[in-house]
């Protein structure tokens, strides 16, 4: 069965005086998607954000959220999206439940103050309702982000590098809450970072784009066996792995051998195939260690594009 | 629409700065009439030294009305200028804030945007100009009681009886409320262009300046352009003390400033809507 596309964009082109910023961007979004929009900086993911929340207008192209045209049906789709564009600013001089307060109204929602309390307590904010924004953390101002965004409980959820300024602990805060929102509540969700490695987490689709253009596009998983890692296989006897290997089609993935070290390239899968081999032949594997990630394809990929 | 009036309403008077106007008002008012107070008929005598050899003043000629009328003669400046600290800060400060992108991701217009922050501006132009009113007459009450009017227009006497002042005072409010509707709207056009509120106040407050300027230099090159000035049809709200009124005059300033009004909100609107946020 076909996935409802819940994202289209078709040929989108920006340009700010000579620089262009997109340039005839190409995007499909499913449902249940938690898609990772990926690019190094300045390769033009917020403009392609904000252009999706309407906050600019697109030179060329078009827009079609929930099968509607974004320019004809603005306010019905922006009522289905929440959004966080770049940093999270707020009110200030007001609470953090107030501020979620005004948000919620303007919403096209009712939006009860039992709902406010469970959105600050689904971001850890709940005991922290009552003070002004300006005495929070930018960790906390990122969490109260979240918050904004999920208030009126939206289809769609844009999260524009939600982990930006965050510690580690609260990196993974934020990536278990976009794994419990895509698995728990069936939210659509469109990840936009330039950390591949927190995309390669929990997005299930990608695009990597560089200058404005899309590099590469697909199934996540898919993209990680397609594209070979250096991994490094540490073995107790090296000269003997390498004769059990010789007569098998693994040699033709052994790139050098360092010491008692073995350097394959080899795809995700076909490293625990590998492991298994050595160990069904008696050779005690020490370590596996992968030396090459989706991380190196793209840098190679974003590198290329800006040699 | 309503929802959204209430929304920036309150967040206008949870700005510290929304109270400036009433603070100062609240100071300025009491001092100027406990001073009229302290200098007695003095102030009064002042204002009339040229008349006084030929006639003779009889009654309660200080009173709430005379000293109300003087403040209000006074104050063209400074009440423009507490107006643009609210106005210039509507749409600036939500890009000074960073809040463009909450608000503008909301599903609502920006046709609904900028109609409910001009119309909150408005509220709080109503609210500056009734506690001027409420402070200005009501003290006065208590400190002067009431009387008649002597009103000085260009060599003339005007004497207004004791039941015939109170409406006129509110006409005049009235039209006070209309001339700042025009300096809070220029200053929200200005609000929308920049993104820092301090620009607008500036701006807005040195066309005033600009404009009152030019009208008051007798050259007639400026006197051939102050009939295109809208600070020129400001003072019109003194025609509501002239006998018998010059309705006409009245008719030609409600129209030009309403006009303006139009024209700046309409800019306002034309400007935001092309506004392309990248802050």
């Amino acid at each position: 069965m076909e996935q409802k596309k819940i994202i289209e964009v078709r040929n989108l082109s920006k340009h700010f005086k000579e620089v262009k910023a997109v340039n005839n961007l190409n995007v499909n979004v499913y449902s249940g998607d938690v898609f990772g929009f990926l690019g190094p900086n300045g390769a033009g993911k917020s403009t392609t954000i904000r252009m999706l929340l309407s906050l600019i207008s697109p030179d060329n192209g078009e827009i079609k959220i929930f099968d509607k045209s974004l320019k004809e049906n603005r306010i019905e789709i922006l009522q289905k999206i929440g959004a966080i564009v770049e940093k999270p600013d707020f009110y200030g001089y007001l609470s953090a439940y107030k501020n979620l307060e005004i948000l919620g109204r303007i919403s096209g929602r009712e939006i009860s103050k039992f709902r406010i309390m469970e959105v600050l307590e689904l971001v850890s904010l709940e005991k922290r309702y009552k003070s002004k924004v300006k005495t929070f953390s930018h960790g906390m101002k990122q969490r109260l982000g979240i918050a904004q965004a999920l208030i009126h409980d939206p289809d769609l959820i844009i999260l524009d590098e939600p982990t930006t300024g965050l510690d580690p602990q609260g990196m993974k805060e934020i990536r278990d809450l976009i794994i419990y929102l895509s698995k728990e509540k069936n939210k659509t969700i469109f990840l936009s970072s330039h950390i591949l490695y927190e995309v390669e987490l929990v997005a299930n689709r990608m695009i990597i784009i560089n200058k404005g253009s899309s590099k590469v596009e697909g199934i996540v998983e898919d993209l990680l066996n397609a594209n070979k890692m250096r991994v490094t296989v540490e073995v107790n006897d090296s000269e003997k792995a390498k004769s059990i290997l010789a007569n098998t089609s693994w040699i033709k993935n052994l790139e050098s051998t360092v010491n008692e070290k073995l350097i394959f390239n080899l795809s995700q899968n076909e490293v625990s195939d590998l492991n298994k081999y050595l160990v069904e032949n008696g050779i005690s594997v020490n370590a596996l260690v992968p030396t090459r990630s989706l991380e190196e394809y793209f840098l190679n990929i974003t590198q290329k594009a800006s040699g | 629409m309503i929802k959204l009036i209430n929304i920036e309403l309150y967040k206008i008077f949870k700005k510290w700065r929304t109270y400036i106007g009433f603070i100062v008002i609240a100071v300025l008012i009491p001092m100027i009439e406990i001073a009229i107070s302290i200098e007695g008929t003095r102030s009064l005598n002042f204002v009339t030294r040229e008349i006084r050899q030929t006639f003779i003043f009889v009654g309660n000629l200080l009173n709430t009305y005379f000293v109300s009328y003087l403040i209000l003669n006074s104050l063209a400046i400074h009440i423009p200028f507490l107006i643009t600290l609210v106005a210039g800060d509507l749409l600036a400060g939500e890009a000074t804030a960073g809040t463009y992108r909450i608000l503008i991701t909301r599903p609502i217009s920006r046709f609904e945007i900028v109609t409910s922050k001009f119309i909150a501006g408005i509220i709080y132009t109503f609210l500056l100009i009734l506690w001027l009113a409420v402070i200005s007459l009501g003290l006065g009450y208590f400190l002067f009681g009431t009387g008649e009017l002597i009103v000085l227009k260009s060599g003339t006497i005007i004497v207004l009886a004791k039941n015939d002042i109170f409406w006129r005072f509110l006409f005049a409010y009235g039209f006070a409320l209309l001339s700042m509707g025009v300096v809070a709207s220029l200053a929200l056009m200005f609000s929308s262009l920049v993104e820092n509120a301090i620009g607008p106040i500036i701006s807005t407050m040195a066309i005033i300046i600009i404009f009152i300027i030019i009208s008051a230099i007798n050259i007639d090159i400026f006197q051939s352009i102050k009939p295109y000035l809208f600070t020129s049809y400001m003072n019109t709200w003194s025609s509501f003390f002239d006998n018998p009124m010059d309705t006409s005059e009245i008719i030609k300033s409600v129209s030009v400033l309403t006009g303006h009004i139009i024209v700046f909100f309409g800019l306002t609107l034309f400007i935001f809507h092309k506004k392309e946020i990248l802050t």
